[in-house]
């Protein structure tokens, strides 16, 4: 089985608003592929459909080869924690956990090794209603792992946590990903995907809009900017500027030049005798960079766009 | 939370079972005992079950020198030992409703279907864990109500009935087969409904708000369908006697079973129909 994660022309209408349109990807084992896209892009609806909650108006999505809900084990297969709560408040962690191991003969010394994992064993007996959002994350996490799941699904995982949490969090994709499980993880912030995603699925409006690896869409993304400083900045720019190429004048001795590598300008730079104090490939823009890919797609205009963009 | 736990290696699971149906039943247990309401409203039940009865046979044993020939007469022993079953049923059929609406108002609802996809097991397991519970806990309750209301009206040889007495035995275990019928017929509501206001109001409409309504009928009328209701049906269950205008004990129960299948089965269509 090569294919952890299968859509086929997914689609998924809510009255008349289509939120998953014509979506196909695949996710592919053992790497962690991020799930790129706005707040209200259809990631989450996506994610619904994968687990069979919703069921798509057209297409089709297959986990290891079968529906999520023809699997005889289905917790064994993918672990998944979604972006909206499913915990009940009245109930304690512990209680919760036993309850989901028990429909899969789970035993209770996996419950409880799975609650010293994320670190929940001194409320373990508390009701999970009084949870603040990083223990209800953590709750959620010790569940979607307690099938021993060669996939994990996450849904916008470090959304509104505390930075504690959001170390915590990204710590335990990598320690995921080390084991060779699979992991799949939405989020709307691109800084979030590029330290943790080998592979990336960006969608807007319910439409992917790329598919491609990392390193290839940090690489378009960052558009080839490189930051130059040197004491024969004007001179450098004579020599760098051509038809494919600009170059900025921050300030004096300071440039930022489009449209080459680091490499070709480093090169120019030795063969004119040019002292370079700094040369560095800018990927600050990344953020900026989706922000454009997406930018046709965003449902909603920035103003009312949540304020948990800040977190970047 | 007081500090970040170090991330160590998963301890890989030992045991990776398939899903059936008696272990969701076992999930569906731990979910049921494992809620403060749940032990609440049993308890609830199982308080007014036994309350009403005693209060309702002190207060009658004490007035009965005072009470008219004709009020006399229509105090029937088994009428005051299962007074407390009409109350205790708006305490089962709320909890009926909770144990599918709580999961949906508070989102438990797609663990419990991640977990088990298929869905059906899990109306299935929590109709018969919910149900045998009920049954259990409201059994105990009716023998004590009957027999602890003998005693007070030991005293009254006329308000003295044998358990041993026909038909006896049926009505008294009957109030807990009723009451464990209303729970399933509620818990049937809520999982239609999925909300526990609606479903409360829904269970509350078709028991309490209808069958008065009934009376603005021509009586023909109100004779010919009164009879067919769920709660009037299910009411013979534990009725002694049987009007003219009522069904006979199996008839009546046997239609209330029926209720609480069409409405399960409403249920479980709609159940692996619609979006969570």
């Amino acid at each position: 089985m090569n294919r952890v994660i299968e859509a086929r022309g997914l689609t998924k209408d809510y009255g008349d608003k289509r939120a998953v349109d014509a979506l196909s990807f695949s996710v592919r084992p053992g790497v962690v592929t991020g799930f790129l896209g706005p707040n209200g892009s259809g990631k989450s609806t996506t994610m619904r459909l994968v687990l069979g909650l919703d069921a798509p108006t057209a297409g089709d999505v297959t986990v290891n080869g079968k529906h999520y809900r023809d699997h005889a084990a289905p917790l064994h297969e993918v672990g998944a924690l979604l972006e909206a709560r499913s915990v009940h408040t009245g109930r304690s962690a512990y209680n919760h956990l036993l309850a989901l191991a028990r429909t899969h003969g789970i035993s209770r010394a996996r419950v409880d090794d799975l609650i010293d994992l994320v670190g929940l064993r001194e409320v373990a007996r508390k009701r999970a209603g009084k949870f603040s959002l990083g223990m209800g994350q953590r709750l959620g996490i010790a569940a979607a792992l307690l099938g021993d799941p060669s996939t994990i699904m996450l849904d916008e995982p470090v959304n509104g946590l505390d930075p504690e949490g959001i170390h915590w969090m990204r710590s335990l994709l990598k320690g995921l990903a080390t084991e060779g499980r699979t992991v799949f993880v939405s989020s709307h912030l691109m800084s979030e995907m590029s330290l943790t995603a080998d592979h990336l699925i960006v969608i807007g409006r319910g439409r992917k809009i790329a598919d491609t690896s990392t390193a290839q869409f940090l690489e378009a993304a960052s558009g080839n900017v490189v930051r130059v400083r040197s004491p024969q900045a004007s001179d450098l720019r004579r020599l760098l500027v051509g038809p494919d190429v600009t170059v900025q004048a921050l300030d004096p001795g300071h440039l930022e030049v489009h449209g080459l590598t680091a490499a070709q300008i480093g090169d120019a730079a030795a063969a004119n005798g040019f002292a370079l104090h700094e040369l560095t490939p800018q990927q600050a823009s990344l953020e900026e960079a989706f922000m454009d890919l997406t930018r046709e797609d965003i449902e909603f205009r920035a103003a009312e766009i949540e304020p948990e963009e800040a977190v970047a | 939370m007081s500090s970040v736990p170090s991330i160590q290696r998963l301890p890989r699971a030992a045991h990776t079972g398939r899903v059936t149906q008696t272990r969701v039943v076992l999930s569906e247990w731990t979910k049921l005992h494992s809620l403060r309401s749940t032990r609440w409203s049993l308890f609830a039940g199982v308080l007014l079950t036994i309350a009403f009865p005693l209060i309702f046979a002190a207060v009658t044993s004490s007035h009965w020198g005072t009470m008219s020939p004709q009020e006399r007469a229509d105090r029937h022993p088994l009428d005051i030992a299962l007074a407390g079953v009409n109350v205790s049923q708006l305490a089962i059929a709320v909890l009926g409703v909770l144990v599918i609406t709580g999961e949906y108002s508070t989102g438990m609802i797609r663990a419990s279907f991640t977990a088990v996809p298929k869905r059906l097991p899990v109306l299935w397991a929590k109709t018969a864990v919910f149900g045998v519970v009920s049954f259990l806990l409201m059994l105990a309750p009716v023998l004590i109500a009957f027999f602890a209301s003998q005693a007070i009206l030991s005293r009254h040889h006329i308000l003295q009935i044998s358990f041993s007495h026909p038909r006896v035995a049926r009505s008294v275990i009957g109030g807990a087969v009723y009451l464990m019928l209303v729970g399933v017929f509620a818990l049937g509501i809520g999982a239609i409904v999925r909300n526990t206001a609606g479903g409360i109001a829904t269970f509350a409409a078709i028991f309490f708000v209808i069958p008065p309504l009934m009376n603005i009928l021509p009586t023909s009328w109100n004779n010919a369908i009164t009879q067919y209701l769920p709660s009037e049906a299910g009411r013979q269950i534990f009725s002694l006697t049987h009007g003219a205008h009522s069904l006979a004990p199996w008839p009546g129960g046997l239609l209330f079973v029926g209720y609480c299948a069409l409405t399960l089965g409403i249920a479980a269509v709609l159940l692996v129909r619609r979006d969570t």
